[in-house]
């Protein structure tokens, strides 16, 4: 090997990838704006539609009740209720949307409620429907402000203080960090799309510089010069591993700054916005970066060795689009919960990793696991460049016809 | 000098089982002359060059240039070969310049042998114009200037031609006739294969005739005419090939 030629190579490749717009949009634009784009126009967008939908004065009917008519009052007298008039097919208006939901009083509710017997008042809605649930929490609503002004009037008539029926208050806690909790929620998300962008960056460059050589008859042309084949590869896997790493830290920058955009808008809840607020500090990314490190070797061989075999650049593109497929699978099985790392999971590439990665984002160090994965990467990057060198050795690989 | 020896090259292909692309070649090419390698499409006339120029490897028997084996040394070998065909193509996003320096720095020069080089080259080829243009931006003559700029930077005794005017307009292909002539002035050890007899009559010293793999007739030009009683090289070529093809159709 000889290095001088392994960086007049590298600085050629780099040369034309900086010239590049095609690549440069996989490997730049696509990262920087990924993320501001889904996260924030996501959020805004969800947190725009909710506040309609809340706002919104639901169509609402009354299904049977003409024996109970203080609750028909109650609501009728509510502002946050459209009561509409009663139809026999009300079921199929809720699924076509055309009220948001029913409330069903069961015959002689009124009089019901003096006596010992328990009935029931059914809310019928259209679950998955935004607007129908919120139509169904505000009938909820109207119902137990009802019901709980029934027993507050039972007890004034009993003389007995109203904290009979709630003597005392409850309150949850988080005692987690900040660090876990957004870890806990979205440490999975992080190496997810670290590893899933440190493969797409690496999939037009690894194309362009094999494939895309032979079709524009350039890889002859090279071959024809006194550099060795490992030193050509070496040049060329080099730049790949660049185009994937510049990738995926450009992915942590514009996630970095996508969640603390989110987090501090006020599109969201205070608590839920806490969530977003990701509390990461640079040996949590250096951590994350480390350990993406190994499987961006990984990819940017394994790419250019496919990337090699083909003839033309469409055959290429028609070869490595599955692959993400086979690296999105287990980066998302990542993101299940209760997919925790063991020692044979740790053997997994890409899963491994992504769960490491979780883990890290939320704070937790298992220095067993983060040796293991490391090491079991390492040796699955190393055999991809050694396949990938024995590649551009092959005559029926680089002429294949 | 070029020595091939017994030069073999056989491939295998899923329908047709082994092929041999070529078959047992042997011929010498002497320093400051031209052999012209004739034959049909599909002869064997690329795959010999691209064996003498490292890029495949011989199945059986070797080469000998400017006294390295082209199986022992193939890097020595590209070191001294200066090779260019229809299919070496340029980097598109790579200036004229670049591209020239990027070969010359892989050839082990120096920067400021590079730049001497490289700015008599530019003049000597009338490149100054468009040095710093992009490759893919640039004309079909221009091109192929900064193609013959590439073969020339690190200065190789030999120089390999595999059909260097094909597809080419006829001034271009004038320039690279010159070019190919003037290298030969220079001393260098040419192979040219080309379609285009009047090239062969014009620049070559030494022919070899090759079908199906096979070096079939080898000579000078006059030594050639002599043996097959005819002037016309076309006609020399149909007077070696013609036989076999008709032993094969029948």
């Amino acid at each position: 090997m000889n290095f001088r030629n392994v960086a007049i190579v590298y600085r050629k490749e780099l040369t034309e990838w900086l010239r590049d717009r095609r690549t440069l949009i996989s490997t730049v634009l696509v990262p920087l704006l990924a993320f501001p784009v889904l996260m924030v126009g996501m959020t805004s967008l969800m947190a725009v539609m909710m506040n309609k939908a809340e706002k919104e004065v639901p169509k609402v009917m009354i299904v049977h009740g003409e024996n109970s008519p203080e609750l028909v009052a109650a609501l009728h007298a509510s502002k946050d209720l459209e009561i509409v008039p009663y139809g026999e097919d009300w079921k199929d208006e809720i699924s076509n949307k055309e009220i948001r939901a029913a409330v069903e009083i069961p015959s002689g509710f009124d009089a019901s409620l003096s006596g010992k017997s328990l009935p029931t008042v059914q809310i019928h809605y259209y679950q998955g429907e935004v607007k129908s649930e919120y139509g169904a929490g505000h009938v909820d609503d109207v119902l137990k402000a009802f019901r709980d002004d029934f027993v507050k009037k039972s007890l004034e008539a009993k003389s007995l203080p109203d904290s009979l029926i709630s003597p005392f208050r409850l309150e949850k806690h988080n005692v987690a960090p900040p660090e876990k909790v957004s870890g806990a929620a979205l440490g999975g998300l992080l190496g997810y799309m670290v590893i899933l962008l440190s493969m797409t960056g690496a999939i037009y460059p690894a194309i362009d510089l094999t494939a895309g050589e032979k079709e524009r008859g350039t890889m002859e042309t090279i071959l024809s010069s006194p550099l060795s084949r490992v030193d050509l590869v070496l040049g060329k896997f080099f730049l790949v591993l660049s185009a994937s790493l510049s990738t995926a830290i450009l992915s942590i920058i514009s996630m970095g700054t996508s969640f603390y955009l989110v987090g501090h808008s006020n599109a969201m809840e205070k608590k839920d916005a806490a969530v977003f607020q990701l509390h990461i500090g640079l040996p949590t990314v250096l951590s994350v970066f480390l350990m993406a490190l190994p499987l961006a070797v990984l990819f940017a061989a394994a790419l250019l060795t496919i990337a090699l075999f083909a003839k033309s650049y469409k055959e290429a593109q028609s070869y490595l689009t599955p692959m993400t497929f086979i690296v999105v699978i287990p980066a998302v099985a990542s993101l299940l919960p209760g997919f925790d790392l063991n020692p044979k999971l740790a053997l997994v590439p890409i899963l491994s990793t992504s769960l490491v990665c979780k883990e890290i984002v939320a704070g937790t160090f298992h220095w067993n696991y983060i040796l293991l994965i490391l090491l079991s990467s390492s040796v699955y990057a190393a055999a991809a460049l050694f396949i990938a060198v024995k590649m551009f050795q092959r005559e029926s690989v680089l002429f294949r016809s | 000098m070029i020595e091939a020896r017994g030069l073999s090259k056989r491939f295998q292909d899923k329908k047709r089982g082994e092929i041999r692309a070529v078959d047992n070649v042997s011929f010498t090419c002497q320093p400051g002359k031209i052999y012209g390698l004739l034959g049909a499409n599909g002869a064997g006339k690329t795959t010999t060059l691209r064996m003498l120029a490292t890029i495949l490897e011989p199945t059986d028997g070797t080469a000998v240039v400017c006294g390295h084996d082209v199986v022992e040394q193939p890097e020595k070998v590209r070191a001294n070969v200066g090779f260019l065909s229809t299919a070496t193509a340029l980097y598109p996003r790579l200036t004229a310049q670049e591209l020239v320096e990027y070969f010359g720095r892989l050839n082990g020069l120096d920067e400021p042998t590079l730049k001497k080089r490289i700015d008599d080259i530019f003049n000597r080829l009338d490149m100054d114009g468009f040095r710093d243009r992009r490759c893919d931006k640039l004309s079909t003559g221009m091109k192929q200037k900064t193609s013959i700029a590439r073969t020339l930077v690190h200065d190789p005794p030999v120089m390999i031609f595999d059909e260097p005017t094909t597809g080419l307009d006829v001034m271009t292909a004038r320039t690279i006739i010159s070019f190919i002539s003037d290298c030969r002035d220079r001393g260098k050890a040419i192979i040219f294969s080309t379609h285009i007899m009047s090239e062969v009559e014009r620049l070559c010293d030494h022919l070899g005739i090759i079908h199906d793999g096979k070096l079939l007739a080898e000579g000078t030009v006059s030594g050639l005419r002599s043996k097959y009683s005819e002037h016309n090289l076309e006609e020399i070529i149909v007077k070696v090939v013609g036989p076999l093809l008709k032993n094969s159709e029948a």
